[in-house]
């Protein structure tokens, strides 16, 4: 089972959350060529193993969240605000 | 090894089935093929298959990292159908309808086909009025369909909830009638064993743990079991795609997700045929040895662990319950999960390419049981012609460039559509 330690409202578990996406993505330039357009808005890294991504406490405090999730276990290493990065990844 | 027929039982229940030879033989990897087939799961062995009885090509390995029949084509709810809208889709699928048809005999294996007819249910006149829409493309596409009023659906289906006062009452219906189920285990056993017999060799406890590349064009691979070469390498990988496309530098459209699927313990008949819910997700059929089986939709977070999270697990049985209040006396004996390669359009993706030597087979979502042989018999077509059957022509990598998505539930480039 899925938990998430909301840094607002403390460990909650996962059907309050709705899944955001991926959030190492960056939207491209306007003007960027289509061929990165292309990747951003099709490819995906989808990894096998940590994994940081948004999630949405969609029926708690309602803010959005970054967390770090090992997609191999389901275990959750990190968790906290969307301008945060955990210190192995920033 | 000999055909399976009703002499041959006889003939060995006598001598005590003492006699019996394995199904299909345990090689020891060769350095040299004509093709390798990364994947034994129904699409890589039914690909082998029809590379070797329509293409003439017999000089295949399977590369199996686990065991043949491990993954998603025995962890399915084994369902058969071709109800599709878009004109990419529905002639592969109903070729496919007409590949299972025949399937047993072709296969001389008893894959228990049992066209016992798909019906979705609707809710609302407007869910119905869709319906309708699709019953007439499917038509005028050649696929069978029926429109059913509400009384049609539940005397098709006694236990569903026909109450006025239920949450969801039921509206009508829409039935794929030559639809049904087969043997999931059967159909992996049957593709193993025809491909051996015609001479591929299925390599099992064999991972790929990377490419061999001469220049530009790939000519083989690593596995634990040593190098494999081939002239060409075709990957029917489904959700471990992204894992093996990332030794190759690639990124593809594909998000791997956790699909759950359950089943009761055996019962009496009690659902005649496969019953989909259409105020929610939960799709529901009674196997042949009387475990009513049953799934609903995916987790919705990327994941590699073949089990999933109790929250979609509620979910599931709620709708369930909704449409079959009888089913909560039912106690469930085993529940699972499987991981699917969900393409950002909804649609598959069989296709020569990017990088020379390599054929892509992938994107199924969590339709692919069904498509078994269709992508078997399309993906070895491509291999061996080293371009597109017409039927899986759409289904091309450059499509999401291109802007030729197949998005069957219009929903935008997304991971989450079936």
């Amino acid at each position: 089972m899925i938990r998430i330690n909301c840094p607002y409202c403390g460990e909650r578990e996962h059907s309050e959350f709705t899944y955001g996406e991926d959030a190492t993505r960056t939207t491209p330039d306007n003007d960027a060529p289509m061929e990165e357009w292309n990747k951003f808005v099709y490819e995906r890294a989808n990894p096998a193993g940590e994994h940081i991504e948004y999630w949405h406490h969609a029926f708690g405090c309602r803010a959005w969240l970054k967390v770090q999730r090992n997609t191999l276990t389901h275990d959750i290493s990190w968790v906290g605000l969307p301008h945060e990065n955990p210190e192995a990844a920033s | 090894m000999g055909q399976y027929n009703a002499l041959n039982i006889a003939w060995n229940a006598l001598r005590g089935h003492k006699h019996w030879q394995r199904a299909w033989r345990d090689p020891e990897p060769k350095s040299n093929y004509d093709v390798i087939i990364i994947g034994g799961g129904g699409h890589g062995l039914a690909t082998a298959y029809y590379l070797a009885k329509n293409h003439g090509i017999t000089n295949v390995a399977i590369l199996e990292k686990g065991w043949i029949g491990g993954g998603n084509v025995g962890r399915n709810t084994t369902i058969v159908r071709s109800n599709y809208l878009l004109d990419g889709n529905a002639p592969f699928y109903e070729h496919g309808m007409n590949l299972w048809r025949d399937m047993a005999q072709d296969l001389n294996y008893n894959v228990m086909f049992s066209p016992r007819g798909v019906m979705n249910i609707a809710h609302s006149k407007s869910q119905y009025d869709t319906f309708a829409r699709r019953a007439n493309t499917m038509r005028l596409n050649g696929i069978q369909s029926e429109l059913l009023s509400r009384e049609e659906v539940l005397e098709r289906e006694p236990i569903i909830d026909g109450s006025a006062d239920t949450r969801f009452p039921v509206w009508g219906g829409i039935l794929q009638p030559d639809a049904g189920n087969a043997r999931h285990d059967a159909v992996a056993w049957g593709y193993a064993r025809a491909a051996d017999q015609l001479g591929v060799d299925i390599i099992q406890n064999c991972e790929v743990i990377d490419f061999i590349k001469q220049g530009e064009r790939i000519i083989g691979v690593k596995t634990n079991r040593g190098d494999i070469h081939a002239e060409k390498v075709g990957m029917a990988v489904a959700g471990s795609s992204s894992r093996l496309a990332e030794k190759l530098g690639m990124r593809l459209p594909i998000e791997s997700h956790v699909l759950q699927a359950f089943v009761t313990e055996p019962y009496k008949p009690l659902i005649n045929g496969v019953v989909t819910f259409g105020a929610g997700h939960f799709y529901v059929s009674q196997s042949d040895k009387g475990g009513v089986v049953f799934g609903g939709d995916i987790d919705g977070y990327n994941t590699y662990a073949q089990r999933g999270n109790l929250p979609v697990f509620e979910d599931v049985i709620a709708g369930g319950l909704t449409m079959m209040p009888c089913l909560s006396r039912l106690k469930l004996l085993r529940n699972w999960g499987g991981v699917m390669d969900m393409s950002m359009d909804g649609s598959p993706i069989i296709d020569v390419g990017p990088i020379d030597g390599l054929y892509l087979n992938t994107g199924w979502c969590y339709g692919g049981f069904k498509a078994t042989p269709a992508s078997g018999y399309c993906f070895a077509h491509t291999i061996a012609n080293d371009e597109a059957h017409e039927l899986n022509k759409a289904y091309t990598l450059d499509r999401f460039a291109k802007g030729y998505t197949i998005d069957e539930k219009g929903m935008g480039p997304y991971p989450k559509a079936h």
